[in-house]
């Protein structure tokens, strides 16, 4: 019988294998990085389930033809026959454009955490961390530890508004402590943010404000972090329904198409304890048994974490502003701000400008113009990245 | 069994821990490609999704150097 395929190796993914295991099922866990763990466990928590078997360096592209996924790995296309599929592909940063943003030395801040654990150097480099939300704090934190000098951890958020979020987590003891800890060890200030980053071949200096004074952080590097936007191509072209940007599922994780399950990020961002808990729920349901109730007791829980959190980030209007009419927008076809405002839309700035056609698709320069315009991309086509020759044979046939 | 390897980026010899990605040997061996208008660029997001680290990789056309590990002799080229 062809198996339980799980998309995803992150927190939601290996909770989804492991909970199909259980009830003894075969479950084939992808996922494009070359080991589990997916954003937060990167290389380091990589234990998977026994008994679930395991395709690394593989990524889901969409189906290839009924009950077929197209996967493709760096040597050819792969088609994989499935019963059900759990979508558990987790979320990316969100960036925003500002003057200099594209100079090489700025990062996001998961982005440069990412970066330094896999050998980029950061000893005595000054950085600057930005943006929004408590990852920051966890990137600051880790730069500290690996022998960077934190210039400034700069969260956009007002005080009223964190103050806000930490009452909101006293119904979690552990997250309060250790965001109170984060706190106390990385000293972030409220209410400010980066406007400009300066140099000519790369990061030199930041210019930073609290809307009424402005100044001036030399630095090496600028960590840059707006929250997290979620991964829903592959539900998306799978066919699954979204409502507001996130995957719509029901209170068993199946989606609107019958046998896709999706799991974690993707059904709406809520970091790691939110993840674990749905992808529980999602493989027991795809293995066709009921999950136990204390299971959604602990996911209601998780959804409040996930709303404080949302209204903590929300971004101040002055972030969508900082664009400036010669500041590069889609950092693939170099289009610059001046160039879409023409547009009325996401898909005519694609036709006139190739905004959104570069190598990234639109992942980038897509929740940017989001941010800016309120323009939601357009429903995406497969591939959901741009793929070898040979693996866009295998599409034919499909969607 | 060293935890150093060998790579060649754009012809220079960098030697870097085997852990380390493809995309962290290039910064330390000096730059990125530009953009299609010629301004430098570097790595932004570490985790696959942007493309800015893409280089040609043993003759492979934009390849992902971030989510990339460094192997023995790999032949890098950041004019992709
Ligand atoms: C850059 C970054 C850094 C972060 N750092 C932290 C941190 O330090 N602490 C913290 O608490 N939270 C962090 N987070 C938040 C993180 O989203 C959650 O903590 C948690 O990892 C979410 O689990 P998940 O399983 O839903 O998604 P993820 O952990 O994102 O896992 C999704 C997995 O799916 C894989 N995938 C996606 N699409 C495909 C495809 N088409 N084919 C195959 N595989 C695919 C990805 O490679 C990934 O491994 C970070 C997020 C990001 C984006
Ligand atoms: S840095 Fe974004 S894909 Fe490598």
């Amino acid at each position: 019988m062809p198996e339980i395929v799980v998309i995803g190796a992150g927190p939601a993914g290996l909770s989804a294998a492991a909970a199909v295991r259980s009830h003894g099922q075969r479950v084939v866990l992808l996922d494009e990085n070359p080991a589990a763990g997916g954003q937060i466990w990167r290389g380091e928590r990589t234990a998977v389930a026994q008994g679930v078997e395991t395709m690394f360096g593989t990524r889901a592209l969409g189906i290839a033809s009924a009950g077929m996924l197209l996967c493709e790995t760096s040597e050819s296309a792969v088609v994989l026959p499935f019963r059900k599929l759990v979508v558990a592909t987790g979320a990316r940063e969100r960036f925003l454009p500002f003057p200099g943003w594209t100079l090489p030395g700025v990062f996001g801040a998961g982005g440069l955490q990412a970066m330094v654990k896999s050998g980029f150097p950061v000893d005595g480099k000054r950085v600057v961390v930005a943006g929004t939300g408590p990852l920051l704090l966890e990137v600051a934190e880790y730069l500290r530890s690996r022998g960077a000098r934190i210039a400034i951890v700069a969260e956009q958020a007002r005080w009223t508004s964190l103050i806000r979020f930490g009452l909101a987590l006293r119904h979690a003891p552990s997250k309060m402590a250790q965001a109170a800890r984060l706190a106390f060890s990385t000293l972030p200030r409220a209410g400010c943010w980066v406007t400009e980053v300066h140099g000519t071949e790369h990061v030199e200096a930041a210019t930073l404000t609290d809307g009424r004074r402005t100044w001036r952080e030399a630095c090496d590097y600028v960590a840059c972090g707006f929250h997290l936007v979620p991964n829903t191509e592959i539900a998306a072209v799978l066919g699954c329904h979204l409502e507001g940007g996130v995957v719509w599922t029901d209170d068993l994780h199946e989606t609107s198409i019958s046998g896709i399950y999706c799991a974690g990020e993707p059904c709406g961002i809520g970091g790691v304890d939110k993840s674990l808990i749905e992808g529980e729920i999602a493989g027991h349901a795809a293995a066709g048994r009921l999950p136990v109730a204390r299971l959604f007791a602990k996911r209601a829980r998780a959804r409040r974490f996930a709303a404080a959190l949302d209204a903590v980030t929300r971004l101040r209007p002055e972030l969508a502003r900082l664009a400036r009419e010669d500041t590069i927008v889609c950092r693939c076809e170099d289009v610059p701000l001046s160039r879409i405002r023409e547009c009325s839309d996401w898909r005519s700035a694609k036709l006139l400008t190739r905004c959104g056609m570069g190598p990234c698709q639109g992942r980038v320069c897509g929740s940017a113009l989001e941010s800016l315009f309120g323009w939601r991309p357009e429903s995406v086509r497969p591939p959901v990245q741009p793929a070898r020759a040979g693996t866009l044979a295998g599409l034919t046939g499909s969607a | 069994m060293t935890d150093r390897v060998a790579l060649h980026i754009d012809g220079k010899t960098v030697k870097v821990s085997c852990r380390a990605s493809v995309a962290s040997a290039i910064w330390i061996a000096g730059g990125f490609r530009r953009s299609v208008s010629g301004q430098p660029r570097g790595p932004l997001c570490g985790m696959g999704t942007c493309f800015e680290c893409r280089a040609t990789v043993d003759g492979g056309k934009h390849v992902r150097t971030c989510v990339l590990t460094c192997r023995e002799g790999m032949d890098v080229r950041t004019d992709a």
